[in-house]
C-alpha cells in the first residue's frame, strides 16, 4: 500500500532521503504545470518547483504534520508564484509587446507559428492552436488570484477549504474569488463558450 | 445561489444543497443557463495540454538537495560524543587545578618589579654567594626584630 504523503514526509523528518525522492515523483508534474500556468514560462516553472521541493527539504526537521501535505506544499508555490508574477511584470509586458506570434506545441509549451508546417490536417490543427491559444490567454488575463484560485480548482483538484487556507482567506470568499474567475473566463470565452454548449 | 453554482457544477454539494439548487434552477432560467456557461467553461479548461518537467528535473533537484549544508541542531551538541567527553574533561581538569594552586602562585605586577630590580644582582649570584666579606654581616633584621626594638630601647629608657 502507497505511504500517504504525510508518512512519507514524516519520514523524510527523520532522514529517509527515499521517501523524499518519492514525494518528488509524486509531485513534480503537479506543481510544474501548476507554475507553468502561473508565470507562463517553463524555465521559470522548472526552477520555481525545484525551489519548492528544496523548501520543503530544508523544513523537514520542523515538519509537522498540522495541515494535509498538498495545502503547505501548494501554498509554497503559490506563494513562491504570486511573487515571481509580481517582481517580473514589468518584464512580461515589454516581451509581450515584441512577441512574436506563437502557437502551442504538443506538449504545451510556445513555438513560433511555421508557415511551412507539415501537417496533415494544417486547417483543423490551427483552429485547435487558436482555440487553446485563447484558453490559455484567458487564464492569463485573471488576477493573480483568481488565476492561482482557479488552477488549484480545475486542476489540482483541490477542496475549497484546502485553496482558502492556500491562499490566506475565508472559504466563503473563495468561493466569491472562484465564482468571479469563472465568470471572467465565462466572459472571455464567449464564442467558445457558445460552441461548446451547441454540442 | 452565486457562492452554490460552481459547487453545484464540480459536484461538491452535500445531497441536500444539490437538491435545494435543482429546485432553484428548475424555477431559474438565468441559474439554469449560468449552470450550462461554467459546464462549458470547465470543459474548455479541460482542453488545455499539460506539461511534462524536462528530463534534467530531477538531477537539478537532488544537485541542489545534495548542495544543501548539514544542519546540525543545537541540542545535538548535548548528545554523547567523544568531541563533547573530552572538552567536559579537560574543562573539569583546568577547574580543579586553579582552585588547587597556592595562593601566591601568580606574579603580581608589584612582584615583577622587584624580581627586575634585581636581576643585575641575580645576574652575580655566584660571585655574591662566594664573596668573604658579606659572610661576616650580621643576620639581617626580620620584621619581627624590628618590631621587638622599639620595645626594648623603652624598657632601657
Amino acid at each position: 500500500m502507497a505511504r500517504s504523503d504525510v508518512q512519507l514526509m514524516l519520514d523524510v523528518k527523520s532522514g529517509d532521503e527515499e521517501s523524499f525522492e518519492l514525494l518528488l515523483h509524486r509531485y513534480r508534474s503537479p506543481l510544474v504545470n501548476f507554475l507553468y500556468r502561473m508565470v507562463r514560462n517553463r524555465e521559470q516553472a522548472e526552477d520555481l518547483a525545484q525551489e519548492v521541493f528544496l523548501r520543503v527539504y530544508r523544513a523537514r526537521a520542523e515538519y509537522v504534520p498540522s495541515a494535509k501535505f498538498t495545502t503547505w506544499l501548494f501554498r509554497i508555490a503559490t506563494n513562491l508564484a504570486l511573487n515571481n508574477v509580481r517582481d517580473t511584470r514589468h518584464q512580461r509586458m515589454e516581451m509581450s509587446l515584441d512577441a512574436p506570434l506563437m502557437a502551442d506545441s504538443e506538449d504545451g509549451d510556445e513555438r513560433p507559428l511555421d508557415v511551412a508546417d507539415q501537417h496533415p490536417d494544417i486547417e483543423q490543427h490551427l483552429v485547435e492552436q487558436a482555440r487553446s491559444k485563447m484558453i490559455r490567454h484567458a487564464i492569463e488575463k485573471l488576477p493573480e488570484k483568481q488565476r492561482a484560485a482557479v488552477l488549484l480548482h480545475k486542476y489540482q483538484e483541490l477542496d475549497y477549504g484546502e485553496i482558502a487556507k492556500i491562499l490566506a482567506c475565508s472559504e466563503s470568499a473563495l468561493k466569491s474569488l472562484l465564482f468571479r474567475a469563472y465568470e471572467a473566463l465565462r466572459v472571455e470565452l464567449a464564442p467558445l463558450v457558445a460552441q461548446q454548449m451547441k454540442h | 445561489m452565486e457562492n452554490r453554482i460552481l459547487s453545484y457544477v464540480d459536484g461538491r454539494l452535500k445531497e441536500s444543497e444539490r437538491l435545494e439548487v435543482e429546485k432553484h434552477l428548475a424555477g431559474c432560467t438565468a441559474c439554469e443557463l449560468r449552470v450550462a456557461e461554467f459546464r462549458a467553461v470547465t470543459g474548455l479548461l479541460d482542453e488545455l495540454p499539460q506539461i511534462a518537467p524536462s528530463p534534467a528535473f530531477d538531477v537539478r533537484v537532488r544537485a541542489r538537495v545534495a548542495a544543501e549544508p548539514v544542519k546540525v541542531s543545537w541540542w545535538a551538541w548535548m548528545a554523547p560524543s567523544p568531541r563533547v567527553a573530552l572538552a567536559a574533561a579537560l574543562l573539569v581538569a583546568c577547574t580543579v587545578w586553579v582552585g588547587l594552586r597556592p595562593a601566591g602562585f601568580g606574579v603580581t605586577p608589584a612582584t615583577e618589579a622587584e624580581i627586575n630590580q634585581n636581576m643585575p644582582v641575580l645576574e652575580n649570584y655566584d660571585v655574591l654567594t662566594n664573596f668573604e666579606p658579606l659572610t661576616e654581616l650580621p643576620p639581617p633584621v626580620t620584621p619581627a626584630d624590628a618590631q621587638q626594638q622599639p620595645a626594648d630601647d623603652g624598657q632601657a629608657n
